[in-house]
């Protein structure tokens, strides 16, 4: 097997990779020829090669069992590994979500305990569990707030406001949910810039989407001025809550003044990341949208678990409840660190990243040089001088044996570097990355070069992202003559 | 450094005129060096009507999308079959090898709404310094 | 607290306090307001790994275990054998505690296996192009609705009234929360030329095979699109979508060596032509080469999501499904060509076997006459609730009560795990309940 081999190079006719018993009952007649597939090319592999194949492939990747994961914003903490042993217990892995209620109390017990354990976090009064991703529960939050003002005969609020540093996920919700969209500034603090938000806030504006802290890694302390004026003018406060992890066990997103928010189970929650999912974005709201949340949720009668409709649901948002098997390891997560030791992880995750700013300010531009909470932003401004880059400073801490952070996001930073520890990483391994940080900021000044052809030591050098869109090249493919790739 | 015979727009868009009535269009120098590599062109077909100012296509480089918006009103009579193969093109060569559409010009006087070569060179000069404030 | 989620120790915080010039934590969270800050949270009481093990075993063995019945339940949620080489790869913490992988350099392993589970799907569909994977079936189908709307420029979507009704509701949510329209019609209707897209499953909800080219035709005499909602492990044996003219493919990819656990984590499959390349949303792998030539992969046409084309993204999907997209693909590289055809065959004759012995029962038949594969529907002498209530306390799961949807009807699904055994105990009980839930 060679390094770049794929599966038609390793496939051979005849070898099997499966067992299956033989049949046990007498065939049946096959349908009509015309319903019939003509040939299934799928490649021939033993079970051998193809762990050893999958086992190689694994070997090229980073993960936070790797090591340090600084990612802004997608707070890549440790994933308890018992944690992944729940979804195989007997009686979990086999629940078919149709089987009768009575049957699957276990299963509904945990998804009630959870909804009623992040109404609790966010100060909210319901939560549905549904949404597989943080994406997926604002969409569920923006139809719920839509239907919110459409129910009150409110049919002019066609505009949502975000900020201008908001998640791209944001404003493309808007759209998938017929909206219109304004951009808030943001002012030279980090803020909301009150002025933008007083002039854009009117009666046609359904609601304000704010992430908080904001995507800068910034508590905005004018968030009750905020939500006043937003419920002033008959609007919705919604909340982001990927950032959570600052807030948690401290503070409590319903005392702050939002409506609704949605949580990410794979960041705060310590629910593993799988290379792109699955996670989880549970919506949580306040009374006044109860109605409205997805179908359906858990509810208890007399000690009973029931999935109920709630009246004026938005509807179905996914094929069942959601994704249980994530659900369950937030679940163990909370029950094992209980209030104060949530308390202790957003603490930790603030005085990390609190530590790792006034470590590095002597050596990357920070924009706004003030307390953050758990993720800090520098720009790549000093290092753009001598023509490096926040993607050069990126793949170079790559050969640093380090994961990098978040770069050119938020975009009204430019080059911007968004760190964000978690409070899983001991300062042994902050002072690591706080180490290779500043020498790469050397390597700037005096070696540019090795900074713009890194990284140097990764199974892949630099690829090339332009012919990968200039010709797109997403699959191999296996007819019955030839392999082509 | 900009052709001096070429008119530009705010946008970032050139155009120029040919005997007969027609113009050659494409995106600037600053344009295709704040995109990146280009690799796609969303062009109007050709007998497309367009306005002055209005969307007219896309440019896709491998980390952004941006609107090409039409420098004059008229109609789309060809588009570069060669850039569309080869959108590296735009980047190589934006004024020459790499323009994007002609069309048959229906108000000829817009042009003078336009930039001049020198007015665009000091409004490109006025971007770069904003940004590194 | 000490945890051993917590690694760092008073000391090391007091010494980054230091560092920071702040006294206290508390410092730190000045920009809350005051009367927010130290709010009271009233959660249970930590536990051991040790007690909540026991916790959580307790919970898992209040339901049912499946494993300890036989099963004939399927309506979008199936019971198939999952080699156990799945698990394990996917076990590996190299590949789950990565991240989505925009750091190509260091992420060929979750790269890489997702172009391959891009191929598969595309040779299992006969698509031209897959995309990296949806949240389920149900949100696959519904992206594709509103894909059609924006490619055709119209606003409306028919779908068949055979498709699953969940995910008619689910396509109705999506569909109707862009303000566009979504219509359910019969297989005599016609499809007006104001319409996007019909939506057909196949096979459908009742497990029937649909004539499938007369619906397409329907589509094309419009020019409007035609997207198939497909069982992944029926193309072991049937026409694949990219034969019979799919112009966008997708399907529950949950029996692709993903357990049932209570309906998640799941995975959506999306494939299309490539002239929509364009207008695909979810994530894309694109092979190419890095600066010495040699090849690797790397997320392409980024453009179309969400990140970049912010307002203007055709879905606001980001984080998606990528670890059952893995699974999936070592599901499909596992069975391979032999085994999954092997797969669809034992499926569809231990299913025919019981169709025809359950037939074959006084007060019992088949509804429909159309050939089918794995799910069948019966019409019983009795309410399916009743007959269900017996069968499970012979330790039998039995098929969907659809009684709402067809008088007395039951949706059965027969898969290769069902045993001879299972199945002929399965039509023994049913033989012996005959109107009025009277036992013979």
């Amino acid at each position: 097997m060679s390094k770049h081999d794929l599966l038609p190079d390793i496939s051979k006719p005849g070898k099997i990779g499966y067992s299956l018993p033989e049949l046990d009952v007498p065939p049946s007649e096959l349908p009509p020829e015309n319903l019939l597939r003509k040939e299934l090319e799928l490649p021939e592999v033993s079970e051998c090669e193809l762990v050893r194949y999958f086992t190689a492939l694994s070997r090229m990747n980073y993960g936070v069992d790797t090591g340090f994961y600084p990612l802004g914003s997608c707070t890549m903490k440790y994933n308890p590994k018992w944690h992944e042993d729940i979804p195989s217990l007997p009686g979990f892995a086999s629940a078919h979500p149709l089987q009768p209620e009575e049957t699957v109390q276990g299963a509904l017990q945990l998804m009630f305990e959870v909804q009623e354990y992040l109404v609790e976090i966010t100060g909210m009064d319901a939560v549905n569990v549904i949404p597989m991703a943080g994406a997926h529960g604002e969409l569920a939050s923006q139809l719920m707030m839509k239907a919110y003002h459409q129910e009150r005969g409110d049919r002019d609020r066609r505009k949502v406001l975000l900020t201008d540093s908001s998640h791209g996920t944001n404003p493309a919700t808007s759209s998938m949910c017929g909206f219109e969209i304004g951009i808030i500034s943001t002012d030279s603090e980090g803020n909301v810039d009150m002025k933008s938000l007083n002039t854009l806030m009117n009666d046609k504006v359904a609601a304000l989407t704010l992430t908080l802290p904001t995507t800068l890694g910034l508590f905005d302390p004018h968030i009750a001025e905020i939500s006043e004026l937003v419920h002033k003018r008959g609007g919705l406060l919604w909340g982001d809550g990927a950032n959570l992890n600052s807030l948690i066990g401290y503070v409590k997103f319903g005392d702050l003044g939002f409506d609704c928010v949605t949580v990410n189970l794979h960041k705060t929650f310590s629910t593993p990341h799988g290379g792109g999912g699955p996670g989880a974005g549970p919506v949580c709201t306040k009374q006044k949208l109860v109605e409205f949340l997805p179908a359906p949720l858990v509810t208890r009668e007399c000690g009973r678990y029931k999935l109920v409709a709630p009246a004026k649901s938005i509807g179905r948002i996914g094929g069942f409840y959601g994704n249980f098997g994530v659900l369950a390891k937030a679940y163990a997560y909370i029950r094992s660190l209980g209030a104060e030791g949530l308390k202790q992880v957003a603490q930790d995750a603030v005085i990390n990243a609190n530590y790792i700013k006034e470590k590095l300010k002597a050596h990357y531009h920070l924009p706004y040089d003030r307390t953050c909470m758990h993720e800090v932003v520098f720009s790549h401004k000093r290092q753009a001088v001598k023509g490096v880059h926040a993607m050069d400073i990126a793949k170079r801490l790559l050969d640093y044996g380090l994961h990098p952070s978040t770069v050119h996001f938020p975009l009204i930073v430019d080059g911007a570097l968004m760190i964000e520890p978690t409070e899983t990483e001991s300062k042994a391994t902050l002072d690591e990355f706080i180490q290779a940080m500043i020498e790469i900021a050397k390597e700037a000044e005096t070696n540019p070069a090795i900074l713009h052809s890194a990284p140097h030591n990764t199974p892949v050098r630099r690829l090339d992202s332009a012919r990968a869109a200039r010709q797109p090249d997403l699959r191999w493919e296996i007819s019955e003559t030839k392999i082509e790739q | 450094m900009n052709p001096k015979e070429y008119k530009y727009t705010r946008e970032h868009e050139w155009i120029c005129l040919e005997p007969g009535n027609t113009g050659k269009a494409g995106l600037t120098k600053y344009a295709e060096s704040q995109l990146g590599d280009i690799v796609f062109l969303d062009l109007p077909a050709p007998g497309t009507q367009v306005q002055q100012f209005e969307k007219m296509g896309e440019i896709e480089s491998v980390k952004a999308v941006t609107d090409f918006l039409s420098p004059a009103s008229g109609k789309v009579v060809e588009i570069n079959a060669k850039a569309v193969d080869e959108p590296k093109l735009v980047n190589e060569d934006p004024y020459g090898v790499g323009w994007l559409v002609r069309l048959e010009l229906s108000k000829p006087s817009e042009l003078d709404a336009l930039m001049s070569s020198d007015a665009y060179d000091k409004y490109v000069e006025s971007l770069s310094q904003e940004g590194s404030e | 607290m000490l945890s051993p989620y917590l690694p760092n120790t008073d000391a090391d915080r007091r010494a980054m306090l230091r560092e920071i010039g702040a006294t206290s934590v508390d410092e730190l969270f000045q920009d809350v307001p005051e009367k927010c800050r130290h709010t009271q949270f009233s959660l249970p009481a930590p536990l051991s790994e040790l007690e909540l093990r026991e916790e959580l075993r307790h919970l898992a063995e209040s339901n049912t275990n499946l494993e300890d019945y036989a099963c004939f339940l399927g309506a979008g949620s199936y019971r198939h054998f999952i080699p156990s080489v799945v698990d394990h790869i996917i076990g590996r913490s190299e590949f789950y505690t990565a991240y989505t992988p925009y750091q190509a350099e260091v992420s060929q392993g979750t790269l890489q296996s997702i172009y391959e589970y891009q191929s598969l799907v595309c040779q299992l569909t006969g698509m031209e192009v897959s995309n990296a994977g949806m949240y389920d079936g149900s949100t696959a189908a519904a992206e594709a609705a509103v894909m059609a709307c924006i490619i055709s420029k119209r606003d409306k979507v028919a779908v068949l009234n055979t498709v699953n009704p969940i995910y008619r509701e689910v396509i109705g949510t999506y569909v109707e929360g862009r303000d566009l329209a979504v219509e359910t019609i019969g297989p005599d209707a016609s499809l007006p030329a104001d319409y996007a897209c019909l939506i057909v499953q196949q096979p459908n909800f009742f497990g029937c095979l649909e004539k499938i080219e007369m619906y397409v035709q329907k589509v094309r005499d419009v020019g409007a699109l035609f997207i198939s909602i497909f069982d992944p492990i029926s193309l072991g044996m049937f026409r694949p979508p990219g034969d019979y003219g799919a112009d966008i493919a997708v399907a529950e990819g949950q029996p692709l060596g993903i357990p049932l656990c209570f309906g998640g984590p799941y995975l959506g499959v999306f494939a299309c032509r490539k002239d929509y390349l364009r207008y695909m949303p979810g994530r894309l792998v694109g092979k190419t080469v890095d600066v010495e030539g040699a090849p690797g992969y790397v997320m392409t046409m980024v453009t179309r999501e969400q990140y970049i084309r912010r307002e203007k993204a055709i879905s606001n999907i980001c984080t998606s499904e990528a670890l059952m997209a893995l699974a999936a693909g070592v599901y499909l590289a596992a069975v391979g060509k032999r085994g999954l055809r092997r797969v669809a065959e034992l499926c569809y004759h231990k299913a025919h076997y019981a169709a025809r012995a359950i037939s074959k029962l006084k007060g019992y038949s088949l509804v429909f006459e159309r050939p089918f594969f794995k799910e069948f529907v019966i019409s019983c002498p009795l309410a399916p609730s009743k007959i269900n209530e017996v069968l499970l306390q012979e330790r039998i799961v039995g098929g969907l009560d659809i009684s709402h949807m067809i008088d007395n009807g039951m949706l059965l699904c027969v898969t290769e795990v069902n045993t001879k055994e299972e199945i002929d105990r399965l039509v023994e009980i049913l033989a012996s309940l005959q109107g009025e839930g009277t036992h013979e």
